[in-house]
């Protein structure tokens, strides 16, 4: 049986096409993909994202337990987040995530809802030997995210805080529409923007608040697929698409959330460590359509006759009104400016090897 | 719910058929379009290809997903819609009009009466 986030009555009245998504009957779209896509880009967009899960770590071997299982530092200053790997001990990707560190003692940690069991299994399952506590609150914990370069001015109206004083992966708790909240400024669309995360009764209460603030921005609400082509765009990997347990972030592109310099024991950090000095065999790469056609997850590349990767994530870029694509190819063949070409159908079409991101306008900050 | 005009004949697999003065003309059906989404490209056959009822005739490519079409009728394909080569999205804007996809001067034109009717197409769609 699917859930239902706090604001899916919102999502069937608002006419979304909903369809069940990592087990939550979730907004698809709800009117064109395109339109939600250049609202975020030109303006503002409203997201319910409550599928995300939680996970909340505390204790006083908190960071210690966190530089054991994740690739990034768990050392920041509180107020501050990052965006870390989680590797299998062969290298392979567990999940990759946002870690919020709210005090010295205590972090927040946001994983993929498709990965949500499997994750809670491998967090319990290393918890031996670290005084922590890790608590699943994604069943309680709601999130609003409100992405677009319009973003500030439509939370700032809603909280007393100064939202200038908080920077890019920084965060804050405190009232927001008049709940209490995790007001962050992170996202997943290459724009300015603010997530907010609070318990399931106050979603309502936050979602109609932004609502209406950014009604004279043009707010609208954003589907998932909308999500899927805005990341794309600034070639964010998805995971399930473009990383899994059978890429390591060394292939990924991903190395600078791997702490090698720092002398941390992470799991896996031998294991990538020798990737990074033998160089992996494959490099995940941006790719932009030059022909016509649209690769998709699964298409295979090819260098002439010979096959020499795989698409990852294809779709047409809106901002840029282009075919863009993320896939692996072997290494020797990664090089911005190399042609490929994809088979579609039977047919071959011609592709090229660009720097990522694609869309370089964000307001992110 | 979708637009179902009873002028026209369905397939199972979301295609219409209307009959013109020679030929019949294909187009995506109200319901599949939109459950495609934007048509960014839409691959159509060249003329005089041989078509083949069932067969596929070439693709859609939407922002998310991607579909074939197939050949309602046997005959050859007798004309296809210059305009969605500029503008895909005239599939979603108008597909029972100017999103037209191709025409089949057909061999047997009797096999359009076996079709689906507007009705039939209703039920098979679940509407």
């Amino acid at each position: 049986m699917d859930k239902r986030t706090p604001l899916y009555d919102k999502h069937v009245a608002l006419g979304a096409t909903i369809q069940s998504f990592a087990g939550y009957l979730m907004p698809i779209k709800y009117g064109t993909i395109k339109k939600e896509h250049m609202a975020v880009r030109d303006s503002v967009g409203v997201f319910d994202l409550t599928h995300m899960g939680e996970f909340r770590v505390t204790g006083p071997d908190s960071t210690a337990f966190l530089d054991k299982l994740l690739t990034n530092d768990a050392s920041v200053d509180n107020g501050k987040a990052y965006y870390s790997t989680m590797c299998y001990p062969d290298g392979g990707i567990v999940d990759d995530l946002i870690v919020y560190r709210i005090g010295d003692q205590e972090y927040l940690m946001v994983v993929n809802a498709a990965n949500l069991d499997k994750d809670w299994a491998w967090v319990q399952s290393h918890l031996q030997g670290f005084n922590v506590n890790v608590s699943n609150e994604s069943n309680e914990t709601a999130l609003v995210a409100i992405q677009g370069p319009r973003a500030q001015e439509v939370c700032s109206k809603l909280t007393d805080y100064d939202l200038d004083s908080i920077g890019y992966y920084e965060h804050t708790t405190g009232k927001f529409a008049g709940i209490d909240a995790l007001i962050a400024r992170t996202g997943y669309t290459g724009e300015d923007g603010f997530e907010i995360y609070m318990k399931y009764p106050d979603a309502e209460t936050v979602w109609d608040a932004v609502v209406q603030s950014g009604e004279e921005f043009g707010i609208v609400p954003i589907g998932l697929a909308a999500r899927d082509t805005l990341r794309l765009e600034v070639g964010y990997p998805l995971y399930g698409n473009d990383i899994d347990h059978s890429t390591t972030p060394i292939e990924a592109k991903l190395g600078w959330v791997v702490k090698l310099k720092t002398d941390k024991s992470f799991i896996a950090r031998e294991v990538l460590e020798q990737q990074k000095a033998e160089k992996p065999g494959r490099y995940l790469v941006g790719m932009v359509v030059t022909g016509k056609g649209f690769p998709r997850h699964g298409t295979p590349l090819y260098s002439g006759d010979r096959k020499i990767g795989i698409v990852t994530s294809g779709s047409i870029a809106p901002a840029l009104n282009q075919a863009v694509c993320l896939g692996y190819v072997e290494r020797g063949f990664q090089k911005r400016g190399s042609e490929l070409e994809a088979e579609v159908r039977g047919k071959r079409i011609p592709m090229k090897i660009v720097k990522i991101p694609f869309y370089t306008e964000g307001s992110r900050k | 719910m979708s637009n179902i005009p009873e002028n026209v004949r369905y397939t199972e697999t979301h295609e219409w058929v209307r009959k013109d003065e020679d030929n019949f003309v294909i187009g995506l059906t109200d319901h599949a379009q939109h459950e495609m989404g934007e048509i960014v490209m839409a691959e159509l056959p060249e003329v005089g290809a041989e078509a083949t009822k069932g067969d596929s005739m070439g693709g859609l490519e939407a922002v998310k997903t991607a579909e074939d079409f197939y050949a309602p009728l046997d005959g050859e394909v007798a004309a296809v819609n210059e305009e969605l080569e500029a503008n895909p999205a005239l599939i979603n804007e108008e597909p029972f009009a100017g999103g037209w996809l191709f025409k089949i001067k057909a061999s047997d034109g009797s096999q359009f009466d076996g079709l689906l009717t507007a009705e039939e197409y209703k039920t098979h769609i679940g509407e």
